[in-house]
């Protein structure tokens, strides 16, 4: 992972910082430089809500080469108050318990260690609400 | 704008070609259409081809291609939008010569996928997915297309045996095709015992790595008979459509809305509505996939595709049948290629030249080409004069 590509995507990854239109108050996460529902080009930062709840999910059995030591890990998209879905592993659940519809919060996670002298890259990932 | 028509078509048999390089896959394909439209020269070519880079190490592959295929100095352009590169390159050669500005135009696909390991085709394959905001977090196709699987079965009641039936129907289907890269039929209860990928996919509902080529070659509609004796194939519609590339930004996580859109758009052009079409190729990478597209076309209502494959509506002598030539799943799927390769299979159909699985009466065909978990579809009728 080039850390200029790492360093970039902070913003998302570590604060869940998304772009709220100015004009007609949709969301993005990521943020968006002209607003898909009405063309308008100035947004202010929010911050998504740490409570989201799973559309859907999958275990994924045959992962990429990076996370072969994690495999098999659940992985699944859960929609947020102000609108936007995100994708995200879901840990720290017994992977027979995960369920469409349940509600699961974020947290800051590491992702992958990038290879022996790579650089460790962390962002969010969905755990049960407490 | 001047009608287009298909004069040849070409492939080869599909599989693991270890002896054949990837130059070498691609000429035998064009040749081959060469052959068939009785032609040697070419005013122009499109190669679809998502990522020989990754594959092979090897970008530039105009440059390649129109070389070893006889015909240094031919404009050639490479077309890539993942595994729509193929439909996308047709879709290229049709606006050039329905332009004016070329009479002869190859448009083909390429892709030789078994040069890297297992782990560097997922690599390859998981660029077409938003690597910041899905590979990152872990996301392999497989993955993707079951995140879909799940959400349709829990939304309409989609069963895992109705899964499984696109799978043994494609099988069946795939089992007279010569040119599969898998012609051999699978079971039920094979399918449901397959090794899991991503629950609920297992490995008999996702479509193979490949290597393989088509090509086809396009001529204006009206010089078709200075060529071929053959019935004349008309492409008379093309339908091209993006969406978002995460899942997770679709409107809907269980319809694929650029598919919708871009066969909106090719029956519009066409000027036919679905209840003409005879036949139908569509992209089926999983077989979830399948089931979407079918209902995301319209064929089916939402909800309804997994129960009409189940029923037998989708087989060779059913009331639509889907993927005669046995699909992406049984045939194989090198990316690039496949977009083409569907035509040459609705090409063979409305000849009258699919042998075993020929579909009864095809006169008007139609090609459902995809690019990632949706993120672009590129979508032709053809019909037969």
């Amino acid at each position: 992972m080039n850390p200029a590509r790492y360093a970039r995507e902070i913003p998302h990854r570590y604060r869940l910082e998304a772009a709220k239109c100015k004009k007609c108050g949709a969301v993005f996460f990521p943020h968006r430089l002209i607003c898909l529902k009405c063309g308008h080009r100035q947004f202010e930062t929010i911050k998504i809500s740490e409570h989201g709840k799973l559309e859907t999910f999958t275990v994924i059995h045959t992962p990429a080469s990076d996370f072969k030591d994690q495999s098999p890990f659940a992985l699944g998209i859960c929609k947020f108050p102000e609108g936007v879905r995100i994708t995200a592993q879901i840990v720290d659940i017994d992977l027979e318990k995960v369920r469409i519809g349940m509600k699961l919060q974020v947290e800051f996670r590491r992702i992958q260690t990038d290879g022996h002298a790579g650089i460790l890259s962390y962002g969010y990932k969905f755990v049960p609400v407490i | 704008m001047r009608d287009v028509a298909i004069i040849g078509v070409g492939i080869q048999k599909w599989g693991e070609l270890w002896e054949k390089s990837f130059r070498d896959i691609f000429v035998e394909a064009a040749l081959n259409a060469l052959d068939d439209a009785k032609i040697d020269k070419l005013d122009s070519m499109y190669i679809g081809c998502m990522s020989s880079g990754l594959f092979v190490g090897q970008e530039h592959v105009a440059s390649v291609m129109a070389d070893y295929l006889g015909q240094r100095h031919l404009a050639a352009t490479r077309v890539e939008s993942a595994c729509a590169s193929g439909g996308l390159a047709l879709r290229c050669g049709l606006i050039e010569i329905a332009s004016g500005m070329s009479d002869l135009v190859l448009a083909g696909g390429v892709e030789k996928m078994t040069d890297v390991s297992g782990d560097g085709a997922t690599y390859a394959l998981a660029t077409a997915a938003d690597q910041e905001y899905e590979c990152y977090h872990g996301a392999t196709f497989p993955g993707l297309y079951a995140l879909m699987a799940r959400a349709h079965m829990k939304k309409y009641g989609t069963t895992r045996d109705q899964l499984a039936s696109v799978a043994v129907k494609n099988h069946d289907n795939g089992s007279l095709n010569p040119n599969a890269q898998y012609p051999f039929k699978v079971t039920l209860e094979g399918v449901k015992n397959s090794v899991m990928i991503a629950e609920p996919l297992r490995i008999l509902d996702c479509s193979p790595i490949t290597d393989g080529a088509a090509a086809l070659i396009l001529c204006p509609y009206e010089r078709a008979r200075e060529f071929t004796d053959k019935p004349v194939i008309k492409v008379t519609g093309s339908g091209h459509a993006t969406d978002s590339i995460a899942l997770h930004d679709r409107t809907s996580l269980t319809t694929l809305d650029g598919v919708k859109v871009a066969g909106q758009r090719a029956l519009k052009m066409a000027g036919r509505k679905l209840d003409d079409i005879d036949l139908v190729e569509v992209h089926d990478c999983f077989t979830i996939a399948e089931i979407i597209v079918s209902e995301s076309l319209g064929f089916f209502k939402p909800g309804q595709g997994g129960a009409a494959c189940e029923a037998g509506e989708t087989r060779i002598d059913g009331k639509i049948p889907i993927n005669p030539s046995g699909g992406l799943k049984s045939k194989g799927h090198p990316v690039g290629a496949t977009g083409i390769a569907q035509v040459v299979e609705i090409v063979h159909q409305l000849r009258g030249e699919a042998g075993k699985r020929q579909v009864k009466n095809a006169r008007i065909g139609m090609a459902q080409n995809m690019g990632g978990s949706g993120g672009s579809s590129v979508v032709h009728i053809m019909e037969v004069e």
